[in-house]
């Protein structure tokens, strides 16, 4: 142990490399239901050339090795199953080109989004990324790796689908370049090569360290406005979601279900999100989302909630940080929520069994769905709080979770960035020839088995 | 424990890393040292930890709770409103716990000794401490309408000397009514609160507001914000009630009275809120009115300004302690790049442990030639006919 601790020091210095109690303590959790996994070392590296030495290093010693950006995914994806590393990449988060002509940015995979919002802002004000409601400093890697989503996913889609590149190391230490960086001095598209990126997305940091990845940016419109439509029968969602989808003109649309504020109790709100280039193009653009769900204004089952300006401005911000402090419904600190994809048309089924679960586990809960694309699908969120400091509520919320994890299988839905106890509920549906293929894949990659073990597992 | 009870309610969420802007790591410590244990989130949770016995007393988590600064950026920007207010208090509070254990690292019991033994932590005779003001023909503090307080920086440290005189000098030239308590004034204790030696901070408070009330002191300026703010918002639970300014507060009311004559060539000044006037005590404008008094002085932001300004390090203790440490994550290094950043030639300061400290980042930066530390007084005095 002490031999390895010396030489994680010569690759990355003494000062970002830690065995002590403290950081094997906070790195063996994460602000989720998950039970903790003590790592034995905390490393921090600085550029692709460290990883690859820490990589080698585990792959010669056998070591577990566990990437994290921001801990943020909640189902406790970067807690060392099986001790060992856990890599922090956060020191790499260098922005190192932004392409305005070809709209992208190139990034250190531990590049904050906080940050890179913040560089776009004063550097390139026209242009903006997709941005998650997830706390800022969570990393630009680890959420595009975890097919994430967020403020553009109507214009653009999941996160993944905006990656245009990227550079690995692979578990064996050999850096790979994915995309048409691979073969060009640009990050501008995966396309026409075999897409090799679809080694690294949703497999939570058991194929390699992603050192490098460059992603899509879009327009940053000076005029933007947000509308709330307010439905009262969840059967109605699939529809009008279709039709706001398909004007194309949503940026971002995101329905919510909360029994908080007491306003919002017992409906559902969708929020569409939009922007132009002058204030006549936003007053199109808002008689078109309006003119979309026409009959159902007609025939009064739904309406457009008058917003005050103040109140706009905090529907606009990007992330909405007011989403974090679901954790002090109960004075608690916690929450987690199970993600799960699906087509829009389970909407309401979808909404009805989350309820039930909620009502019936005594789970102070939020529900709601972001639509990916033109309505193509949705990730349809559970959150559920729970107290820190109790462990039987905990646990309460940890089966409500497990509840709802089996409950979206069954209905043809799967969970994102799932528990490893989840994993392993997907990877029973799952056709076992797909599952194979996975194995035999992370069997080629990875022939030590050091990434991040116990992920992806039956 | 104080605040336990809002420990485990700390998402860890991250907010409290970032500047409202979240463009870069507004943390010192967690600048610093990159550890999650490091962050504001991460002290929470081990703290929880360390009252529950899950993690051991240890020289690291002394090195943890002693680096942060105090700066209150967690304050400002956690998400959570119903706690967010003592965030900063939790921490100085398990501080408490570990001075009450008597588990402090070795520079926080010397810097507690110091002040026991010399009331000072230079541990330089009380004697010499009026000595910065020698050749002013400062009055000693007798009833007139303000005590100016210059505190142990002003008193003993080299910079905090020269800024102290300028400070002086200037209320002088303008008339102002002011005595000092030279040998006679003590460490305001602001720095032993923030350290969470609360008994040693209420006997030093006790002390000087006996001192303060024997001498009828009813006014006070400060040299600085760390006194302002022990002496407003701390003295009054000891029953010392005195109005107290910083002396940026003064200049602003002496030069309000119209533009300053003075030089007119042009001057791109960026200025650097210190924490203790700022986030702690919410004045952003008052330096900023002093600076826009100035004639020729234009004010070139910072991208991390007021809420959002990168503490210098120099809080919480660390300015004598330095368990924050040095090199070029430090803070005082990160900001006088953003000063330099921002092309002024000169980086305002209003505190005299700012201008240590940023003076010495501008010299290990090697931005001499580039970038000069001023506080707001030197600059009046500079532009003054
Ligand atoms: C309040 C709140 C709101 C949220 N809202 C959203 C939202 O709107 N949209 C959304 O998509 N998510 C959301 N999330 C979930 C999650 O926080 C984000 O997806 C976040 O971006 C994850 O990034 P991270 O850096 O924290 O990843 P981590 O949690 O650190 O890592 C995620 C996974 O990726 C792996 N990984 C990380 N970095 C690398 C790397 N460099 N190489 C290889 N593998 C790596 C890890 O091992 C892990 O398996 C939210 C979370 C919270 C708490
Ligand atoms: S202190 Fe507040 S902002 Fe910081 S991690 Fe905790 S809850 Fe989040
Ligand atoms: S007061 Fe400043 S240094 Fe201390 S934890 Fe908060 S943000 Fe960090």
């Amino acid at each position: 142990m002490e031999e390895i601790y010396r030489e994680l020091v010569k690759i990355v210095g003494e000062r970002f490399v830690s065995n002590q109690p403290e950081e094997r303590f906070l790195y063996s959790r994460d602000p989720g239901t998950m039970e903790p996994h003590a790592p034995d070392w905390v490393v921090m590296p600085n550029t692709t050339e460290e990883v690859q030495k820490i990589v080698r290093l585990a792959n010669r010693q056998k070591i577990p090795l566990v990437p994290m950006g921001g801990g943020l995914v909640l189902s406790g994806l970067s807690r060392p199953l099986q001790g060992g590393m856990v890599l922090d990449m956060k020191r790499m988060n260098r922005i190192l080109e932004v392409n305005e002509a070809s709209s992208y940015v190139v990034v250190e995979a531990g590049a904050s989004q906080g940050m890179l919002q913040a560089y776009l802002k004063k550097h390139h004000p026209r242009l903006k990324h997709s941005i998650p409601d997830a706390p800022p400093i969570a990393t630009i890697g680890g959420n595009v790796l975890i097919h994430g989503s967020g403020h553009l996913s109507a214009a653009g889609g999941f996160h993944s689908e905006m990656l245009n590149g990227l550079e690995v190391v692979l578990p064996t230490g050999e850096v790979a370049r994915i995309g048409s960086c691979s073969a060009s001095p640009y990050w501008f598209s995966r396309s026409p090569l075999p897409d090799l990126a679809g080694l690294f997305l949703g497999w939570h940091g058991t194929t390699g360290v992603v050192t490098k990845l460059a992603i899509k940016l879009f327009p940053a419109r000076p005029w933007n406005d947000v509308g709330i439509f307010v439905i009262e029968d969840p059967e109605l969602a699939p529809d009008i979601i279709r039709r706001l989808a398909r004007v194309q003109v949503a940026e971002d649309i995101l329905a919510w279900m909360s029994p908080k504020p007491d306003w919002a109790k017992g409906f559902q709100m969708i929020n569409i999100a939009y922007g132009a280039e002058t204030k006549a193009e936003l007053t199109l653009k808002r008689d078109l989302i309006r003119e979309s769900v026409r009959p159902y204004l007609e025939r009064k089952v739904g309406g457009f909630m008058p917003l005050p300006p103040d109140m706009k401005v905090r529907f606009l911000e990007a992330p909405q940080s007011t989403l974090a402090v679901f954790a002090d419904v109960n004075k608690g600190g916690g929450f987690e929520y199970v993600g799960a994809i699906m087509p829009v048309e389970l909407f309401a089924p979808a909404f009805r069994k989350g309820l039930e679960i909620a009502e019936s586990r005594k789970v102070p809960y939020s529900l709601g769905a972001r639509i990916v694309g033109l309505a193509h699908c949705m990730m349809f969120f559970y959150a559920y709080a729970f107290n820190r400091a109790d462990q039987a509520d905990v646990r309460r919320a940890q089966t409500a979770l497990e509840d709802t994890n089996a409950m979206v299988l069954e209905m043809g839905g799967i969970p994102w960035k799932a528990e490893t106890p989840a994993q392993k509920q997907i990877i029973k549906k799952m056709d076992p020839n797909t599952f194979a293929l996975m194995n035999r894949l992370r069997a080629v990659l990875d022939p030590q088995g050091i990434m991040n073990p116990g992920n992806w597992e039956a | 424990m104080e605040h336990a009870e809002i420990l485990h309610r700390c998402f860890r969420c991250g907010y409290c890393k970032l500047p409202g802007s979240y463009q870069d790591l507004n943390c010192p410590s967690y600048l610093q040292y990159r550890f999650e244990t490091y962050s504001p989130g991460g002290r929470m949770w081990l703290l929880r930890a360390w009252l529950d016995e899950e993690i051991p007393t240890s020289a690291r988590l002394q090195e943890i709770l002693f680096s942060c600064t105090a700066c209150g950026n967690c304050v400002e920007h956690c998400v959570f409103p119903k706690f967010k207010a003592d965030v900063l208090n939790a921490i100085t509070a398990g501080r408490g716990e570990l001075v009450n254990e008597g588990s402090v690292p070795r520079r926080v019991s010397d810097f507690f000794k110091a002040i026991h033994l010399y009331g000072n932590p230079y541990k330089l005779p009380e004697a010499d401490r009026g000595a910065w003001a020698k050749g002013l023909g400062l009055e000693p503090y007798r009833g007139q309408e303000y005590l100016f307080f210059a505190g142990c920086a002003g008193s003993y440290d080299e910079r905090g000397r020269k800024m102290a005189r300028a400070v002086a000098g200037l209320l002088q030239d303008r008339g102002v009514s002011f005595g000092i308590l030279g040998a006679l004034e003590r460490c305001d204790g602001n720095e032993v609160r923030a350290m969470g030696e609360a008994g040693l901070f209420e006997e030093i408070a006790r002390h000087n507001i006996a001192k303060f009330l024997d001498a009828g002191v009813v006014k006070i300026i400060t040299l600085s914000p760390h006194a302002y703010h022990a002496i407003r918002n701390y003295y009054p639970r000891f029953n010392g009630i005195f109005q107290v300014l910083h002396y940026s507060q003064v200049l602003a009311r002496m030069m309000s009275k119209g533009k300053d004559q003075g030089a007119d060539t042009p001057l791109t000044v960026t200025f650097h809120d210190p924490c203790y006037l700022g986030r702690h005590n919410q004045d952003y404008l008052t330096p900023r009115m002093v600076l826009a008094a100035l004639p020729g002085v234009e004010l070139a932001e910072m991208d991390r300004a007021r809420v959002d300004a990168l503490c210098c390090g120099g809080g919480g203790g660390n300015f004598f302690t330095d368990l924050l440490g040095s090199g070029p994550d430090s803070s005082s290094r990160v900001r006088v790049r953003e000063a330099a950043a921002t092309g002024a030639q000169v980086l305002a300061v209003a505190c005299p442990k700012c201008a240590k400290m940023l003076e010495d980042a501008v010299k290990a930066e090697a931005l001499e030639s580039a970038l000069r530390v001023m506080d707001l007084a030197e600059l009046v005095q500079a532009r003054s006919v």
